[in-house]
């Protein structure tokens, strides 16, 4: 270099003696933000978190699936009937649809159970033994995480098989047995002790017996509301959870060729739409289902052959936007022929007819009388009016029940009762699998805090990341891909799953139509678009990037051209 | 965990139908990518042939159109690049004594001369049988299209074998600002403030370098700009295939000279084309032969809005009537060039434009 | 052994045996014909590996140049009067830069008026622009002179310019002698850049410098020059033992050593000198002549020394400094030091006019017995002046001086420009 002129010929890469970072006043910060679907997930799924494994294809399914059971050890019953408003939140409905989460999620749990995925391996055991009481999804996930964490899980279950609702409510024909069985039996195969057949009369009595540390009440509410018909005899009357219970354990009732469903919930269309098959000769089906288009799986009850059936009447109250059923389910029934009467109610039996008057709505969306009556024929009711839990084990246990005579928790899902903890249909608003299934960790993740003397964790909600802060022009159009569906016809008779699993294309290309959104995604932007090339890429694919404080001028360019919103710009300090 | 490692064939030649973020053109890379999908500046180890500590402005488009040209034609040459670089902010922000930002062999000399500088490289490689090292002459708008335009012509004329790549941020940045004859019409810069009933700059004047390139039937001409990094490198690399002259123009959004934010230069850039405002597209052989279709389009308000040189088109009353024009200019751009999707240059208004359909679509052109 | 030859074809041979590797040119007379030479050598693939690049402007011919020089290969351009000034910027930048480029100038008058003939206001007007200016006083030294200045370029990494007088020289057609390939070529090793653009030892060349350092690059570029002045003479010396003789130098006394008046001069007016000399001698009269060889570097103390015995000195200057007087008179006094040796300037030959022993002789004559004024304009036509100065006088708009004047002489412009 001696050589060179002085001063105008200088050495390659000399710059980096000026350190230009000083000229910054804000900093780029790389952020993990909430996703809305993530912050919608009342499992609480790492939603972004498994859909960026799963996008890498391959072995990153297996990634994904663990980060999903992580949190949820239902993937694919929840890929089956969860109502996912993961997808409402998406904020990929700005741009064309939802990414299809639901349909990856099923994927994932199906390909799982294909493969015979393990269960990840518990913790050391804690030597702390836990009670838990009802195996319906709050139960089962509640007994998943506690195992996981060590602690020895005792599961009691009333019924026959555990499951809950997923078995004697859902019918088939949404959630197929052998995924359910599935999921359990990876429950089981962690440790957890399943005693079916057993109710808890007296919770403080099985506390005492078993000296359990602690326990969660996962009871469910599966004791139908009833209302009386003037005129109705009781044999034409049952209720829907009765009858699915029923038609699940193989003992369909006679219903008769013209069935009325009366109420507009998700299980009052699961009724009509179960009652619809019976009458197309599924007649009482025996569960679990066999494989799903083997060929003889429905056999023809036998007997003398039936009147020709007619389709199933649901009767409501009020109109179909105001329907609590969810869209897609009121779509399916439709699709199945399943008829309406919206503005009804029923108001009296008369012999092989009920009476129903019409309703109208007032200013609040209630339904009012008219007055104005019409006949409808039927040879039998199905009440679908809502179900509330049998508290009666709980008896004897001071407080837990509220002076409203429900059973609250706190935060942590804890009762009145420090070590007794409860979740899912017992005290939800809201009643789903997700909701359960979201309880049934909570409630594990206390318990185990309350077992080890740890605070109980609280559940903070951070502020999800809008559409505003994603950078959308990174994102190619992308139409969504529509899950196959098995045809009208043979939907009528048989149970048949109606929704099919997505083939793997296609969950692949769904699972990378998702933002990312408040996550890096290692998209190389940030490495990219720095004029002053002060992002650091140290590793291979993957890892993380950072920022080269000691160049960084603070443009902010990173920050604006991320895809996903995952870099913030915080003001120095000075 | 390294996806990209188990994948099977089949997957990998089913991504190539899947154009997302992660295998598609607009993001710098992706750990999806395949080794050929991924730009070079997604590489860990770029060359970085232009580095830290240089003293652009913040968000400077200029810098990172240099870092983003030279390192994809760094990569076309295997390394063996040299680069001649005219005055302006380039050079000076690169080059002050004691420090230099440049990681390949480069020279400044003048203002005006970096296309014969790079000439006499050529010259001198061809000499000594040292073909395999490849040149290109760099410079701004001002140094290209007005004082280095004869020097320019020069170069294109002889047929000598140097990628000329201009840095357009459409004014004299480096002394303050001032008009060059890319400054489009309606900017306010030091020399063209909207006083006296003018526009900012007036309308009417200025020149296309890129047509002027074309003019020559130098073998390859295109345009870009540093909001598509994949368009960008393709072009690059297209171009270093060739030998012969060649020439590219890069719109490099300047936050000083434009006012806009330092953060938004990349946006600007992209709002440049989505507008119809800065046309982007290739010719061979002197004929255009395929332009980036605008894919989410804008008006060119949105583009302008963002931007304080354009300010007094929007101060109390505004200039509609200016803003008009303009539309009326990228609308010209957007049927000339056959910038909308479906749609084809006209023939014959073009120099050499081929009859409509013969155009590929660029937009996207390195989707897989 | 010698040839006839025309000079421009000489200047071109002398070129073209030190094998240049890049040739850049645009036309301008008088140089067209060294260049037309050398693109017929390279053409007929004579001079390989070499490139001619034919560039559209002389601004164009030094960058090009700059850039093959920058790139490691020895560069050589041609020209003259306007097209130095066309140059002028990218002088400046080749001599700041260190490149070794060695370039003829068929010294031309510069215009307004247009003028194609000699003198040495084009290479004067860039004296200061960093390059080594040497003057050639015949044609053999300016053939020796491109030998020498390829080498002193090179070692010393500073361009060099070879002026030689338009027309004068340039269009002569002599006898010369040629340095054999031998003789060249055990002279002028390859060229071993100082700073070479290369992909395997990346540099930055030609950076911004500011105050902090701008005065210290400029001392160093001088002090570079100073060094010049020990090389040349070294050089030259060295290639006159190959060649058998003098090769240019800093510069060379002609009956200097007694002499008491001493002529000071550049260019092909020696030889003109040396005879008027010669005669005036024989006359009795002590007179002698120093050349100038190397004017950038000024040898200031080869200078002083030379002049140390003179009574008088008479400065022949081929070009004018408007509003001022001579440019090497200028050199000449500061070399004097304190030294109040009476000196007189005589501005001559501008434009193309002969510069005649007729002429001169009255000069010398007046100026030896100190009846010469300090600035003299030889052989001014003052009737044509007076004329003009009347008709501007009574006249309120004039027009230019310089057409009336040719008006008045009946001179209609002529030749290529
Ligand atoms: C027809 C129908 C369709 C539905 N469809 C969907 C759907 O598509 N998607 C969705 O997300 N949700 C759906 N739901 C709701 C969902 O099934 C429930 O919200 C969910 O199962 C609640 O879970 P859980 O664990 O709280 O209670 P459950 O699933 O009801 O489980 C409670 C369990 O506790 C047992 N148990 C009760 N008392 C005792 C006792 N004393 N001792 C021992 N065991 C006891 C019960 O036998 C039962 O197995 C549907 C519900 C019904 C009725
Ligand atoms: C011959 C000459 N004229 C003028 C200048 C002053 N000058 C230096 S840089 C510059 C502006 C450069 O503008 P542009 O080429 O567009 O590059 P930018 O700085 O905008 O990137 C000017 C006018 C100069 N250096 N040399
Ligand atoms: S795009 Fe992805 S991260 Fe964003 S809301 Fe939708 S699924 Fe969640
Ligand atoms: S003035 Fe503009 S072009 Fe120059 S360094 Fe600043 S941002 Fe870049
Ligand atoms: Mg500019």
């Amino acid at each position: 270099m001696s050589e060179r002129p002085f001063a105008i010929t200088l050495e390659v890469g000399s710059s980096r003696a000026n350190h230009t970072g000083s000229w910054r006043s804000e900093r780029p910060e790389y952020v993990r933000r909430m996703p809305p679907c993530n912050a919608a997930c009342p499992a609480g799924e790492d939603i972004q978190g498994w859909l960026y494994e799963a996008e890498a294809g391959g072995g990153g399914y297996h990634s994904a699936w663990r980060a999903l059971v992580a949190v949820n050890p239902l993937p694919a019953v929840m890929g089956h009937v969860c109502f996912h408003p993961c997808e409402e939140a998406c904020n990929r409905l700005a741009l064309d649809e939802a990414v299809g989460i639901n349909a990856v999620e099923r994927f994932l749990g199906e390909e799982a159970i294909r493969r015979g995925w393990e269960p990840p391996s518990p913790a050391q055991p804690s030597g702390r033994r836990v009670l838990v009481v009802g195996s319906g999804p709050a139960g089962l996930s509640a007994a998943w995480q506690l195992a996981l964490r060590g602690h020895h899980v005792t599961l009691r279950e009333r019924s026959k098989q555990p499951g809950g609702m997923m078995r004697y409510g859902i019918p088939a024909y949404r959630l197929p047995r052998r995924t359910l069985d599935a999921e359990i039996e990876r429950i089981t195969a962690l440790g957890v002790q399943i005693e079916c057949g057993q109710r808890v009369g007296s919770l403080a009595y099985a506390l005492q017996e078993g000296a359990f540390d602690a326990a969660f009440l996962a009871l469910g509410a599966d004791v139908a509301h009833h209302i009386d018909i003037p005129g109705a005899t009781a044999a034409r009357v049952i209720d829907a959870v009765a009858f699915l219970h029923a038609t699940a354990e193989g003992q369909a009732p006679v219903l008769g060729r013209r069935v009325v469903v009366y109420g507009g919930g998700d299980t009052a269309l699961d009724a009509a739409r179960t009652a619809a098959r019976l009458g197309h000769g599924a007649g009482s089906l025996p569960a679990p289902q066999p494989l799903a288009g083997a060929p003889g799986a429905q056999e023809d009850p036998g007997g003398e052959a039936p009147p020709a059936p007619q389709e199933p009447v649901v009767v409501y109250r009020r109109t179909a936007e105001r329907m609590p059923a969810h869209p897609q389910e009121l779509a399916e029934a439709r699709e199945e022929g399943i008829s309406f009467r919206w503005l009804s109610t029923i108001a009296a039996a008369r012999g092989e007819r009920l009476v129903l008057e019409r309703m109208r709505l007032d200013e609040q969306g209630m339904p009012q009388p008219t007055g104005e009556l019409e006949e409808l024929p039927a040879d039998c009711v199905i009440l679908a009016l809502g179900e509330e839990p049998d508290l009666t084990p709980l008896q004897g246990l001071d407080g837990v029940i509220g002076e409203d005579g429900r059973v609250a928790v706190n935060e942590a899902m804890m009762t009145a009762r420090p070590g007794l903890f409860a979740g899912g249909d017992l005290i939800a608003q809201e009643r789903n699998v997700a909701v359960a299934v979201g309880h049934g960790r909570r409630a594990a993740r206390s318990i185990d805090a309350y077992l080890r003397g740890f605070a109980m964790p609280g559940e903070e909600a951070p502020e999800p990341v809008a559409f505003a802060d994603l950078n959308p022009w990174y994102f190619t159009d992308a139409p969504r891909q529509v899950a196959p569906k098995l045809a009208r016809i043979r939907r009528q008779s048989t149970f048949e799953e109606v929704v099919l699993t997505l083939a793997e294309d296609s969950a692949l290309y769904e699972a990378r139509r998702c933002f990312s959104c408040g996550s890096c995604f290692s998209c190389d932007n940030c490495y990219g678009v720095c004029p002053d090339d002060a992002v650091l890429k140290p590793g291979p694919d993957g890892s993380p990037y950072a920022i080269d404080l000691d160049y960084c001028k603070g443009c902010g360019m990173c920050a604006a051209e991320c895809p996903c919103g995952a870099i913030a710009m915080v003001p120095e300090q000075t | 965990m390294s996806a990209a490692a188990d994948r099977s064939p089949q997957a990998e030649r089913r991504d190539e139908g899947l154009r997302f973020y992660q295998t598609g053109t607009f993001a710098v890379g992706g750990r999806l990518l395949a080794e050929h999908q991924r730009t070079v500046q997604s590489q860990p180890r770029r060359p970085s042939s232009l580095t830290k500590g240089h003293r652009a402005c913040q968000g400077c488009g200029e810098a990172l159109g240099a870092r983003y040209a030279l390192d994809a034609a760094l990569r076309a040459a295997g390394g063996r690049l040299i680069a001649a670089n005219a005055t302006g902010c380039l050079e000076v922000f690169s080059s002050p004594y004691p420090e230099s930002s440049w990681q390949l062999p480069w020279i400044h000399s003048l203002f005006a001369n970096a296309p014969a500088v790079a000439s006499g490289i050529a010259a001198a490689l061809r000499a000594k049988g040292r073909e395999d090292v490849r040149v290109v002459g760099q410079g701004g708008d001002g140094g290209t299209v007005d004082i280095g335009l004869a020097c320019l012509s020069g170069m294109f004329e002889r047929h000598d074998d140097v990628l000329y790549i201009c840095y357009d941020n459409q004014a004299y940045m480096n002394t303050g600002v001032q008009r060059s004859a890319a400054t489009p019409p309606g900017a306010r810069t030091a020399t063209t403030e909207p006083l006296g009933g003018h526009p900012g700059n007036d309308f009417g004047q200025g020149k296309s370098a890129p047509l002027i390139a074309l003019a020559h039937e130098i073998p390859y001409v295109a345009t870009a700009t540093v909001a598509e990094l994949h368009d960008l490198e393709a072009k690059v690399a297209r171009a270093m295939e060739i030998r012969g002259p060649r020439y590219l123009h890069l719109l490099v959004p300047c936050p000083l000279g434009w006012g806009s934010e330092p953060s938004e230069t990349i946006l600007i850039a992209r709002l440049a084309k989505e507008s119809g405002l800065f046309p982007v597209f290739e010719a061979i052989d002197g004929a255009i032969h395929a332009v980036a279709k605008i894919r989410r389009q804008v008006p060119v308000r949105e583009y302008l809005r963002r931007q304080r040189r354009y300010a007094h088109l929007f101060a109390d009353g505004g200039r509609e009537d200016v803003i008009d024009r303009l539309q009326a200019a990228a609308d010209r751009n957007i049927v000339r060039f056959g910038l909308l999707e479906g749609s084809a240059p006209l023939a014959g208004d073009l120099l050499g434009a081929p009859a409509p359909g013969e155009l590929d679509d660029l937009s996207g052109a390195q989707a897989p | 052994m010698a040839e006839q030859i025309e000079a421009s074809v000489a200047i071109a041979t002398a070129v073209a045996r030190c094998r240049p590797e890049v040739l850049c040119a645009y036309p301008i007379t008088p140089q067209t014909h060294i260049v037309e030479a050398l693109s017929r050598m390279v053409r007929a693939g004579d001079l390989a590996p070499c490139e001619m690049v034919n560039v559209e402007s002389e601004y164009s011919a030094c960058s090009v140049a700059i850039g093959a020089s920058a790139a490691g290969a020895r560069a050589y351009t041609a020209t003259a009067s306007q097209g130095l000034l066309y140059m002028a910027e990218a002088l400046f930048n080749a001599a700041g830069l260190g490149l070794p480029i060695v370039m003829t100038v068929a010294n031309r008058a510069l215009g307004a008026p247009i003028n194609i003939w000699n003198d040495h206001s084009d290479a004067l007007a860039v004296r200061d622009c960093g390059f080594i200016q040497l003057y050639a006083a015949d044609n053999q030294e300016a053939i020796d002179m491109h030998i020498l200045a390829f080498r002193i370029a090179e070692q010393l990494s500073l361009p060099v310019m070879v002026c030689m007088d338009g027309y004068v020289l340039t269009h002569a057609i002599e006898p010369l002698e040629l340095p054999s390939q031998e003789q060249v070529d055990s002279f002028l090793p390859p060229f071993a850049p100082r700073q070479i653009l290369d992909p395997d030892e990346p540099m930055t060349i030609g950076a911004m410098v500011g105050p902090e350092a701008f005065t210290e690059v400029r001392y160093l570029a001088h002090l570079r020059q100073q060094e010049a002045l020990d090389a040349i003479p070294a050089l030259a010396q060295e290639l006159s033992e190959r060649t058998g003789r003098a090769c240019g130098g800093l510069l060379s006394g002609y009956r200097t050593s007694d002499a008491a008046l001493v002529v000071v001069a550049m260019g092909s007016v020696l030889g003109t000198l040396e005879v008027l000399i010669d005669e005036m001698r024989g006359e009795g009269l002590s007179v002698g002549a120093l050349a100038i060889k190397t004017f950038r570097p000024f040898p200031r103390a080869e200078v002083a020394a030379a002049l140390g015995g003179a009574a008088r000195i008479l400065v022949l200057e081929r070009a004018i400094a408007i509003g001022a007087g001579g440019v090497l008179t200028d050199s000449v006094r500061w070399a004097l030091g304190a030294r109040q040796t009476p000196l007189h300037t005589v501005i001559a030959g501008l434009g193309g006019r002969p510069i005649t022993r007729r002429s001169l002789r009255p000069v010398l004559e007046a100026a030896a017995t100190g009846g010469l004024g300090e600035l003299h304009f030889l052989d001014l036509r003052q009737d044509l002046v007076d004329r003009e100065l009347a008709r501007c006088r009574s006249s309120a708009r004039p027009g230019p001086h310089a057409e009336a004047i040719l008006r008045e002489i009946g001179i209609v412009g002529a030749g290529p420009v």
